[in-house]
């Protein structure tokens, strides 16, 4: 428990109770933004660097601009009403005293000997070296020894892209009474911010390259295909911002980014079934080529690419979806 | 001194799960007590976001780093549990997922309803 | 020779620090929303440079170094520019800069 961690679990603590006590609502999202990135120093203090990126990425980025995009087509205040219910109150507070005393009962942060170190992690650390010879453990055990979890990930966020779609449908209906100038001065997005559209516009590919980077080298460094797909999407949500919603509606259509996330679970799938057929289980990647360290190696690359790609795909289209719609 | 010290080193080693509750209940508030729509998912993030903290401190081992190979693997060398960090991996993006459902149910309902408190909807659920 | 770069990067960080804590003490007591921005952008800019600089010279001469580099550059485009667009956006709301009290005489008259 160095200080660097207490500072960061305090901030974490105060940016929680104001994002939950603010009145007005934007306000709340950006403490919602400030808790996430705290968390992600957090998450990166106690030994996790690729939950950090993937925090960052997706709450202090997608999450943020999901928020004010909701926000923007809702209300901005809240109504506070005066009534004080003691039943909530009281469930809160039972719940917080028993998970206090039984929080006695764990073992101390950093413990070696606590059980959940004991029995299947330290197979996990001295076999990934013979089995499938990657660096990056957390990984190996993500795409290769728990692929069968994560292809359950990956339809389930398949089926939030879906169910947003369903909700808030392709074509938004279009109340807006505005024409001419004023219409084109509303969806220009931040036109005439001439500073914001040049620096911003510098900065997507390089987002982009570093999505791609996180995506491929996913084996040897932290990454992988979860944080590179909120990577690419913000990405695509800066472009979105900067120019109008419309025109990144345009660029990526949603029907198109439907198809490229049934793809990727497809393609998940697929792979799963090649091995199948060539004789193995369901997702053993070691009979997809006779080596199997080679077969291991390239099933956990077209995985990862199946994985960034739906994930891409459906947070892109949640962003189309939110910020094409026309307020009410 | 030996029972303030041990007691100082108790509180330092468990202030990461005393602090998973505190968010846990300012969540668990702010989804149960407030009636706007759109705060209660951000009461639903910020209790997702405890649970990640509990698993995450839980794979925290004293002297490790980061569960990567850094060129041969050497002996000995300790690292830290990989296990929970798979399972948050994509729970997160499962979270922001359920979040984005969550928030684009709130839209509809404010263009049906014409507000996102609890207290309106509910009001002219009654009167319709 | 490693004295020096030791001496250089403490020098670099307690003046990135000393920075910071002087773009703090400004944003919380300046009166009003431009001058808090200007209190901030020291933070951004001069405390940035400095602490990125220490941890570069304390890395040596590996890979670390280049990335620390290339935070540096992404961190002097985006930060600058977020002031702006804050004060661009204040300034387009309506909403006006606090005058000194000859400058509000002679708006007034």
């Amino acid at each position: 428990m160095t200080f660097l961690g207490f500072f960061t679990l305090a901030f974490v603590a105060i940016s929680a109770v104001l994002a939950v006590t603010s009145r007005n609502l934007f306000e709340s999202s950006v403490w919602l933004g400030i808790f996430s990135l705290m968390m992600a120093a957090n998450f990166f203090i106690l030994d996790a660097p690729d939950v950090a990126i993937t925090e960052a990425a997706v709450g202090a980025g997608v999450s943020t601009v999901l928020f004010l995009g909701a926000l923007a087509l809702t209300a901005e205040h809240e109504h506070v009403k005066e009534k004080f219910r003691w039943l909530p109150v009281v469930v809160m507070s039972v719940l917080g005293v028993v998970l206090l005393v039984v929080s006695f009962e764990q073992p101390l942060l950093g413990d070696y000997t606590a059980p959940v170190h004991q029995h299947v992690a330290p197979w996990y650390l001295s076999e990934t070296p013979r089995l499938i010879d990657i660096p990056n453990i957390v990984t190996a055990i993500l795409a290769s020894f728990r692929g069968y979890d994560t292809l359950g990930e990956v339809i389930v966020v398949f089926t939030a892209g879906i169910g947003v779609i369903s909700v808030l449908g392709f074509r938004p209906k279009s109340k807006s009474t505005l024409r001419g100038s004023s219409l084109a001065q509303r969806v220009r997005g931040v036109q005439h911010h001439a500073v914001l559209r040049v620096v911003g516009k510098l900065l997507i590919p390089v987002l982009m390259l570093f999505a791609l980077v996180v995506q491929f080298h996913g084996k040897y460094t932290p990454g992988g295909g979860f944080s590179a797909g909120a990577l690419f999407a913000a990405a695509v949500m800066l472009y979105g911002i900067l120019e109008g919603a419309d025109k990144s509606a345009k660029a990526l259509p949603q029907l198109v980014m439907l198809r490229l996330a049934a793809l990727g679970a497809t393609i998940y799938s697929g792979v799963g079934l090649v091995a199948f057929f060539k004789g193995g289980n369901f997702l053993n990647y070691s009979v997809l080529v006779t080596d199997p360290l080679a077969g291991q190696y390239l099933g956990i690359l077209l995985i990862e690419f199946g994985v960034g790609l739906t994930v891409t795909a459906v947070l892109i289209m949640i962003f189309n979806a939110i910020a094409n719609r026309d307020s009410y | 001194m030996t029972p303030t010290s041990n007691l100082v080193v108790t509180a330092l080693g468990l202030l990461n799960y005393w602090v998973y509750i505190f968010l846990l209940c300012v969540g668990l508030y702010a989804v149960l007590v407030k009636g706007n729509y759109v705060k209660r998912m951000i009461g639903l993030g910020i209790f997702q976001s405890a649970v990640f903290l509990l698993y995450i401190s839980m794979d925290k081992v004293d002297g490790g780093t980061g569960p990567i190979f850094q060129g041969e693997p050497v002996a000995g060398q300790i690292f830290s549990n990989p296990l929970p960090q798979v399972l948050i991996l994509t729970a997160i993006v499962v979270g922001i997922a359920v979040t984005a459902l969550g928030l684009a149910l709130a839209i509809r309902i404010k263009e049906e309803y014409g507000s996102i408190e609890e207290a309106d909807t509910q009001r002219m659920d009654r009167e319709a | 020779m490693s004295l020096a770069y030791d001496i250089a990067t403490w020098a670099c960080l307690g003046a990135g620090a000393f920075f910071v804590l002087v773009g703090g003490i400004g944003a919380l007591r300046m009166p009003d929303l431009y001058t808090r921005l200007h209190a901030a952008s020291v933070t951004e800019t001069l405390g940035t440079l400095l602490i990125v600089a220490g941890l570069m010279l304390h890395s040596g001469g590996q890979l670390a170094t280049f990335k620390l580099f290339a935070i540096l550059v992404f961190l002097l485009f985006t930060s600058p520019i977020s002031g702006y667009a804050l004060a661009n956006t204040a300034q387009a709301s309506g909403l006006k800069p606090l005058l000194g009290p000859q400058n509000q005489k002679a708006r007034q008259q």
